[in-house]
Order: C-alpha cells, then sequence, then structure tokens
C-alpha cells in the first residue's frame, strides 16, 4: 500500500498537463479533415518561423518593379511569384507577412477569449442584474455592422498593432460571451457545482474550476474557427488601410496597395490572396477536425 | 390471428452487431423467442445487457452501425430480412408498434395531439380525417384520459407525464397492433402513475388481443404484466420461463443473485441484508470465453464453464416444460446455498438527537411581470414546496423521506446544506439552527457535519479533475487535514472505506463505472466526518446488481461512523429496507410520520397506502391490494386549501378535506398521520401487502 502512496505523491506537473493535452489532440490523425487543416496551419506556422531563411529577398528592398512570376532577378535569383509596382518580391513579403498574421490573429483571439469568458462566466454563473447588464451590452455591441464597428475604432485610436487587437478584442468578446454564458447556464447546474458550493467554495474558484474546464471542448473549436475570422479580419482591416502602418509586409495591405492593377497584374494580389485562404481553411479544417473527434468520444 | 398455434413472432438464433472504430462488437448472441397473439413476454436485464436492441432488431431499426448478423425473425410467418425499405414502413405502426421511455420525446411538441393520432389511421388505413377523429377520440377514452375533446386540441406540453404516455399508448393501439413492443415505458413516471400505466397495458393488451413484448429492468413489473420472462446478461438470455417457474424456481446463479439484490418486503438491512453479485458486467468487447457470467458466478468451474459457447437446455419441472437455462452447472447448484452468504449484522444504536426540524417553511417567490399581472396586482405567487416540516433525528439513525416527484423532498435536503433558506420555522443540526444560515456563512466545520451523495452518478463527479484531487479538495475545504501527505494518507483511506483500490485516485471520473462513481461520491460526503448525510436518491440511477452494493456499502459506513443518514428516495422497497424511521410527503407537507413498521402496516394514511400498492414486488408470493389513484398532482401553485391530497384521495370523506387542513392524528408516541379520517377507522383497513401462505418462500432460510 505503501508503494501506491508514494507512486501517487508527485502533483501533476504542467508539464504532464501538457502531454496529455498533446496525446488527445494526437487523435486528430483519424479525421483526414482535420490532419489537412493541420497540415496546413503547421506549414504556415514553419514558413514564419523560417522566414529569416527562406525568403529569398528582403521583403521591403525595392528591387525591379513589374515583373512577373518567375523573371531571373538581373543580380541574382528568380522571382518566384513576380513582384510589386514598386519592385518588392512578392514571395519574399508573403513569407514575411505571414509572421504578422501569425503572431497578431492569435493574440488578438486570446485577448477577445479571455474577456469573453470572463463575461460569460459571470453573466451565466450569477445570473440576476448582472447577467442582465451584460447581456444587453454584448446585444448592442453585436447590433453594430461589424466593418462599421472596425472603422470607427481605428478611426478613432489610430492603426497599430496594438490597436488591432483592442478593435478585435472588443468586437468579437460578446459572441463568445453569448457561448460562454449558453455553456455555463446548463453547467452550473450539475451535482459537481452543487457538491462545490455545498464545501464552501468560492464563487470564482467553481466558474475557473469546476466549471470552465468542462465547457473547453466547444470554445476549443469555437476557437479554431474565430482564429480564421480575425485573420480575414486582419486582412480586411489591411485591405481598407487600417492594418499594420506600412512598409512593413502584411497580407491584406499588399492586395490593397496592388488592386488597382489587379486585371493587368493579376499575381500581385492573387498570391496573398491565396495566403489568406489557405491559412483560414487551415484552420477551419481543423476546427471540423476537433469537432469530428470530440463527437465520437 | 385465430389461429393460436403458429406463433406470430418467432426469433431464432438471432445475433445482432455493431460496428464501429473498435471492430465489430456483438450486442445479441443466439436469441431466440417465440411470442403467440395475445401472450405477453417480457425480457428483463441489466443496462447495456442488450434488451432494447431486440427490440430494435424486430422493427429492423438498428441504425447505420448495427447489423443483423445471424438468425431469422419472422412475424406472422414472413421473414422481416426479405422486406423491403416500403414493406417495412407499412408493417412499422400498424401491425408492430412500439412504445418508448421517454414519453415527451415521442410526441412532437408542435402538433396537438390530435394531429398526431389521427395521422396513424389515416397514413396506413387511408381512412378520412372524420372517421380518423372519431377513432381517436375513442381510442382516447380507452386510454382511460378524461375529456378526451380538449385532449384533442392540446399540445404534449399541456398535459402531465403520466397522460403523455397514456397518448402514446393510444397511438400505438390506434391501429390495432398485432404485436406491441414496450421499452421501459413506465420508468420515467412516479410509481402511483405507473400503477396506472401498467393497468392499463394489461386491460387493453386483453381488449384488442395483442402480444405484448414488454422491456424493463424492473423484475417486479414483469411479475404484474407478464406471462413469461427471458432473463438477459450481457446479450444473451441467460433464463427463460414463465413468471411462476422462474420466480419460484430460479435455475441460472445469475437470476439466483438478482432476486438476492432487490430489497423484498422480508428483506432487513440488519438481519438479512442484501447480497451484492461480485464484480462487474463485462463490456461487449470485453466478454469472458463461455459464460458471460463465469467471473462473476460463485460456481465457476475452470474448464467447464469458460470451455466454449453454452447452449440453453431444458430445466424438467413440472410447471413449465419451456423453462430453459443457459448454464451447465445448473443441477449442481443448490439454491439455499446461495442464499445462506448474507450474515446478519447487528442492529444501530441509536444516539443523541441530531436534527431536529420544527414547523420549516420554504415558499419559492415567482414574479410574474405580465402586464395582465401588474394590473391585476398578483404579480408574486408563491410556490409552497415545504410546509410546516417537523420531525427529528437521532445519531445512527436513518431516516427516509419518501414522496413521488414534486413533493419537495430534494428542496428541503437544498436547505439543509444550505443551498437555499427556509422561509420561516427552524433547522437544528446539533443544536444550531442553520435553517436560514446559507452555506457561505457556515464554518467549514458546518459545512463538513452535513454532506451530500448525490443522484446522477454521471453528474456528481467533475469530470475534468481526477478522483483523488477532488476527494483532497474536499478534505483541505473541510480542515481535516492541512498537510499534504496527511491530506493525500486520508483520500487514500476513504477510497479504501468504499472498496476502491488506491490507484483509482489518478483516474478520470469518465474511466469508472456508474456504481464506482457514487462510490466516489460516498467517499466525498464522508470525507469530513459528517454527523448527517443526506442521500438524495443514490440509487435509483443504478442498476439492481450495482444498487444492491453501493446499499450496503453505504449502511456500512453508516453503522461503523455512527452517522445520521436521510435517506431521500421514491423507492418505498429501498427506504422499507434501509430506513428506520419515514416520513411520507405530498406537495410539501407531511402526510405520515413514524418508524418503518408502523408506517408500512395498518393505519395507513391513505396515500401511504396508494404508494404501498403502487410499488411493484418482485415476489410472486406476495399478495397486493391494487389501489390505483386518479388524476394528477395538483401544481404547486395552487396547492389544495385543506388536505392536499383531497383530490386524488379514494377514501375522500366530503367537503371537510377540501376546505379544512386535516389534523395531525396521534397514533402511537412518534407515529403521526395527518388525516380527517378518525384513527379507529384507519386501524380498520386490510394490510395492502400480505404473503400467501401456500406459495414456497423461494427466498427461505
Amino acid at each position: 500500500m505503501t508503494d501506491i502512496v508514494r507512486t501517487i505523491t508527485p502533483a501533476p506537473t504542467p508539464g504532464a498537463a501538457f502531454m496529455r493535452a498533446l496525446k488527445s489532440f494526437a487523435l486528430i490523425r483519424e479525421s483526414w479533415v482535420g490532419m489537412i487543416g493541420t497540415g496546413l496551419v503547421v506549414f504556415w506556422i514553419v514558413v514564419a518561423l523560417a522566414a529569416p531563411v527562406i525568403a529569398p529577398f528582403e521583403p521591403n528592398a525595392t528591387l525591379q518593379p513589374f515583373a512577373k512570376p518567375g523573371v531571373a532577378f538581373t543580380k541574382g535569383g528568380i522571382f518566384w511569384l513576380g513582384t510589386d509596382h514598386i519592385g518588392r518580391d512578392i514571395l519574399s513579403r508573403i513569407i514575411w507577412g505571414s509572421r504578422a498574421v501569425l503572431l497578431y490573429a492569435p493574440l488578438a483571439t486570446i485577448c477577445a477569449y479571455t474577456v469573453g469568458i470572463v463575461m460569460g462566466l459571470a453573466a451565466g454563473y450569477f445570473r440576476g442584474w448582472i447577467d442582465e447588464l451584460l447581456s444587453r451590452l454584448a446585444d448592442i455591441i453585436l447590433s453594430f455592422p461589424v466593418l462599421v464597428l472596425y472603422i470607427i475604432i481605428i478611426a478613432t485610436i489610430g492603426a497599430s498593432a496594438l490597436n488591432i487587437i483592442v478593435a478585435i478584442t472588443f468586437a468579437s468578446a460578446p459572441g463568445i460571451f453569448r457561448i460562454v454564458r449558453g455553456l455555463v447556464l446548463d453547467l452550473r447546474n450539475r451535482d459537481y457545482v452543487a457538491a462545490a458550493q455545498t464545501r464552501g467554495e468560492s464563487s470564482w474558484q467553481i466558474m475557473l474550476v469546476e466549471i470552465l474546464p468542462n465547457a473547453r471542448g466547444p470554445l476549443i473549436v469555437d476557437a479554431c474557427l474565430r482564429l480564421g475570422y480575425v485573420i480575414i479580419t486582419i486582412g480586411v482591416l489591411g485591405f481598407l488601410g487600417l492594418g499594420l502602418p506600412p512598409p512593413d509586409p502584411d497580407w491584406g495591405g499588399m492586395i490593397n496597395e496592388t488592386r488597382q492593377m489587379a486585371l493587368a497584374f493579376p499575381h500581385m494580389s492573387v498570391f496573398p490572396c491565396v495566403a489568406i485562404s489557405s491559412l483560414i481553411l487551415g484552420f477551419n479544417l481543423l476546427a471540423d477536425g476537433l469537432r469530428e473527434i470530440s463527437l465520437r468520444d | 390471428m385465430s389461429d393460436n398455434l403458429t406463433p406470430l413472432l418467432d426469433i431464432k438464433g438471432l445475433c445482432v452487431s455493431y460496428f464501429t472504430r473498435a471492430g465489430e462488437i456483438p450486442a445479441i448472441k443466439d436469441f431466440s423467442l417465440s411470442l403467440k397473439a395475445g401472450e405477453s413476454v417480457g425480457l428483463v436485464g441489466e443496462s447495456g445487457c442488450g434488451k432494447s436492441t431486440v427490440a430494435l432488431a424486430i422493427m429492423r431499426y438498428l441504425g447505420n452501425n448495427g447489423d443483423i448478423v445471424g438468425g431469422s425473425v419472422s412475424f406472422k410467418g414472413r421473414d422481416l430480412a426479405t422486406l423491403s425499405a416500403d414493406e417495412l414502413r407499412q408493417l412499422r405502426g400498424s401491425e408492430i408498434a412500439m412504445i418508448y421511455q421517454e414519453p415527451m420525446a415521442a410526441l412532437n411538441p408542435s402538433l396537438t395531439i390530435g394531429t398526431q393520432l389521427m395521422e396513424v389511421p389515416m397514413v396506413h388505413e387511408n381512412v378520412s380525417a372524420a372517421d380518423a377523429r372519431s377513432r381517436a377520440l375513442q381510442m382516447l377514452d380507452d386510454v382511460h384520459l378524461p375529456d378526451p375533446e380538449r385532449i384533442l386540441q392540446a399540445y404534449p406540453h399541456q398535459l402531465s407525464g403520466g397522460q403523455q404516455q397514456r397518448v402514446v399508448i393510444a397511438m400505438a393501439l390506434l391501429s390495432k397492433p398485432a404485436l406491441l413492443l414496450l421499452d421501459e415505458p413506465t420508468t420515467a413516471l412516479d410509481v402511483t402513475v405507473e400503477a396506472g400505466i401498467v393497468t392499463l397495458i394489461a386491460e387493453l393488451s386483453h381488449k384488442f388481443g395483442s402480444a405484448l413484448l414488454y422491456i424493463s429492468h424492473n423484475l417486479g413489473l414483469m411479475l404484474e404484466v407478464c406471462d413469461r420472462i427471458g432473463v438477459m446478461y450481457s446479450g444473451e438470455v441467460i433464463e427463460e420461463g414463465t413468471i411462476d417457474s422462474i420466480f419460484t424456481w430460479p435455475k441460472h446463479p445469475y437470476t439466483h443473485g438478482l432476486f438476492g439484490c432487490i430489497p423484498l418486503p422480508h428483506a432487513d438491512k440488519n438481519a438479512r441484508p442484501l447480497v451484492a453479485i461480485q464484480g462487474q458486467l463485462p463490456l461487449p468487447h470485453e466478454r469472458p470465453p463461455g459464460c458471460n457470467f463465469g467471473p462473476r458466478c460463485d460456481f465457476f468451474e475452470s474448464g467447464l464453464c469458460d470451455a466454449g459457447d453454452i447452449g440453453a437446455e431444458y430445466v424438467d419441472t413440472d410447471d413449465d416444460p419451456r423453462h430453459r437455462v443457459r448454464c451447465v452447472r445448473w443441477r449442481d447448484i443448490d439454491p439455499d446455498q446461495l442464499i445462506a452468504k448474507a450474515d446478519g449484522k447487528p442492529p444501530v444504536e441509536y444516539g443523541e438527537k441530531v436534527l431536529d426540524v420544527v414547523g420549516m417553511q420554504k415558499y419559492y417567490e415567482v414574479h410574474d411581470r405580465s402586464i395582465g399581472a401588474m394590473i391585476s396586482g398578483d404579480g408574486i405567487r408563491y410556490v409552497k414546496a415545504n410546509e410546516t416540516l417537523s420531525f427529528s433525528a437521532r445519531r445512527g439513525e436513518t431516516l427516509g423521506i419518501v414522496g413521488e416527484s414534486g413533493c419537495g423532498k430534494s428542496t428541503f435536503a437544498k436547505v439543509l446544506m444550505g443551498l437555499e433558506c427556509c422561509t420561516d420555522g427552524e433547522v437544528r443540526l446539533d443544536g444550531q439552527d442553520i435553517g436560514d444560515m446559507p452555506v457561505r456563512e457556515r464554518s467549514p466545520k458546518q459545512l463538513g457535519s452535513v454532506q451530500m451523495v448525490f443522484q446522477n452518478p454521471n453528474d456528481t463527479l467533475n469530470p475534468s479533475h481526477t478522483i483523488g484531487g477532488q476527494i483532497s479538495r474536499v478534505i483541505k475545504k473541510f480542515g481535516v487535514e492541512s498537510d499534504k501527505h496527511k491530506i493525500q494518507d486520508r483520500m487514500l483511506r476513504l477510497l479504501d472505506l468504499v472498496k476502491l483500490p488506491r490507484d483509482f485516485a489518478l483516474r478520470r471520473p469518465r474511466q469508472l463505472s456508474g456504481g464506482q462513481k457514487q462510490r466516489v461520491g460516498i467517499a466525498r460526503a464522508f470525507a469530513g466526518n459528517p454527523s448527517m448525510v443526506i442521500a438524495d436518491e443514490p440509487i435509483s440511477a443504478l442498476d439492481v446488481s450495482v444498487a444492491a452494493a453501493v446499499t450496503e456499502l453505504l449502511v456500512d459506513i453508516q453503522r461503523e461512523h455512527q452517522t445520521t443518514l436521510l435517506f431521500i428516495s421514491h423507492d418505498l422497497s429501498a427506504v422499507r429496507y434501509l430506513a428506520d424511521r419515514v416520513v411520507v410527503m405530498y406537495l410539501g407537507r407531511i402526510m405520515e410520520r413514524g418508524t418503518t413498521e408502523e408506517v408500512f402496516g395498518p393505519p395507513y394514511h391513505p396515500y401511504t397506502e396508494a404508494l404501498l400498492s403502487a410499488v411493484p414486488i418482485a415476489d410472486p408470493a406476495v399478495e397486493k391490494r391494487r389501489i390505483v389513484l386518479e388524476g394528477n398532482i395538483p401544481s404547486a401553485f395552487e396547492t389544495p386549501k385543506g388536505c392536499p391530497f383531497a383530490t386524488r384521495c379514494p377514501r375522500r370523506l366530503g367537503d371537510i378535506c377540501d376546505k379544512e387542513p386535516p389534523p395531525q392524528r396521534q397514533n402511537r408516541d412518534r407515529h403521526i398521520i395527518a388525516c380527517h379520517i378518525h384513527l379507529d377507522e384507519l386501524r380498520g383497513v386490510a394490510p395492502v401487502i400480505s404473503l400467501t401462505s401456500e406459495a414456497p418462500d423461494q427466498v427461505g432460510a
């Protein structure tokens, strides 16, 4: 019996929890949709990490304007995807641009989730006036057309990486709030919540330890989908000229700068579009895959 | 149908498998059954034994991943496997009808009852709408629903559960099916409602000559409804015969075991405790070779029982030539030896008063914010969940609170736990009034001293945390121990206490079976050395053999720790077995209270009498007086002014019952009956349950 005491004693470390999460993620192998999604996402992550190594040119260097894809540069190297109107290599800009997207999109999503989860937990668990107040607030925000909302926010506080995150958090938190609130309304009636109440746990302990972990399934799936939407949003903001300040490469901005030449030089805007679509598709398929495996067991 | 010699339904060697990621999972193996017109056959077994799959296989409705892999099902001489999808559709609902467990799920909430009923003859027999309507009306009358005209116009949510199930039965019988499949038709209903439905089913199957295949986990119900039964275990029928033959001379060790697990009237927690079946049901893909019951059987003999597939053998009893059993050792098994195992336990000694409830009241305010309510001025209405409850419990005593759904028993538990505060009166625990002390204001010691075992095993533990972590948290929170190692040690000892292996501490709830989860729930409740434990229907969601083990465990721990147990249940058999004293509640009020013997024998409150009569008892030697209650439990908004039970009482005196609250009549020291009828008259009532002397006592000493 003492053996067992000894084997149990080490408390589960964060490392062990991470390994367990990784293990359950490994189930995604059984969904081919999920595997394609994972493949696309991993591809872009690798590209972003390896940008300095694989990008053939400096992303902001003006080299040779209006080069078609496949044209060789006079000083060596090939413009695989061509160059834009001021002569920057499109492939290099896409590769470097993936860094911005893969940094700011998850950051914005995490911020939106933090706000949405805290509000949703409070509204769903406490009910009463706090629920009434937060729900009406969410309704008001959701009643604005999203695009108008972004333009108003960015126009007011100015275009910068931080402000994009603020705007996205402001616009998407109400949607997350509604999902979390709905899940909490169901979970708060479980017997284990009553058991926690009868042993005198504090409200936040119950919300964060007893309720939130059991809402994780639907939330993870939603987070993947939402990550896709946020990438679109960042792209749209770039396209509207409200994105990351130039000259750093930004996929949406690349499309915006070259859209007037799209008929004559389609390669300038088509390739950034393909990059955005593939990454969004990756996250959407990943979400589908996660939903598939979560329904199975 | 008039030909009684050819069977209506003939199933031979049926095998059904489900195909999943893990491969082929056999759900039913070698199932044979023949059912004559007008006969009623029961299938009984614990969850996962394949009894519902049999019904679905007959309907050929196995879903995408299920298939019949062997054997044949023929209905009226036609092999159902050869029928096309269209022919099957014609057959379903007209020749074979099915009644499911959840009436609310079987009815479409957005169509009126009339539309749904009329559809049946219109689709299957092409009759006109007017004809269909008159037939629907007639059928509603046949299922004894009051005011059929009104019910035709009603939507499902406007009817009570019992009424809904009557509508479903009416729908099933509208096309006069030759075969009626009933899958746990009364499991979701209250006992008094169940009694009415069971009587109705028996009456109607006689009237319409339909054969019945009745599927249930409740052996007592089988006794009341069926001519023959098959006992299923892990996908096989392990014993089959007439009711008399199976109940009087059970041959298979599993059937014996089942009877040992049911709290029959002569079981007693001290002198004759329940005997649980060891081990647990094997998962379908982990069945042992040979006899599926082998690993749990006391008569297991290796080399014989695990040698190969075991066929069903006929047992020669004078009573029933068709009694079959699937056991190679049935000749060697001595029934008395099986029973002798149960050792008596010493009776519990009661200590000082732990719980004292004096005139406790709990009203819920319901705010009606409609304009109509604002104008008329009655914006606030009250749900009277508990009305002047008074009773007490001593240390070591088991107090049973009995009543049907909505009687306020769970509300009372919530007040005790501090999840709600009482509106008036006192609830004293160990001398301190905790009635209006919410959980937030209680000290860790007070929190630990009254704990609860919950009903639903799948809900009682947090699926995200380990078993050990959840128990440790309780120990820490109640301040029993503070040192990390001591907490760990106490957690492991609690696992020992509920007879679970220590390495369960690292498992998560989904790796545990229902019974094991309930054991963890018990361990958690006893973590803070409670002076009182509330068990709210702790075994009603468990299978018979598991429930017996959990019951015994609870009794043993309670005995050891001298804990007061408040056992809340709708199951009178379990209460009679467990409780020392009983409180019978109806609509938030106490109808009768006293010791178990006093409450379960005359003089009865008329409601207790009806409850006792409604509970099915799995013993043919028991004779019951039948009392079927009419009507429904009144809404808690409009509790009657006088006696709450007056609207359904078969012994109603007259206006006095409606207008004046009944007096508390004291029969003996602590036996109280709240009724207008004089005690002398109530004393003259014959007992509801009596043992017939000539029938052999199969569980005899």
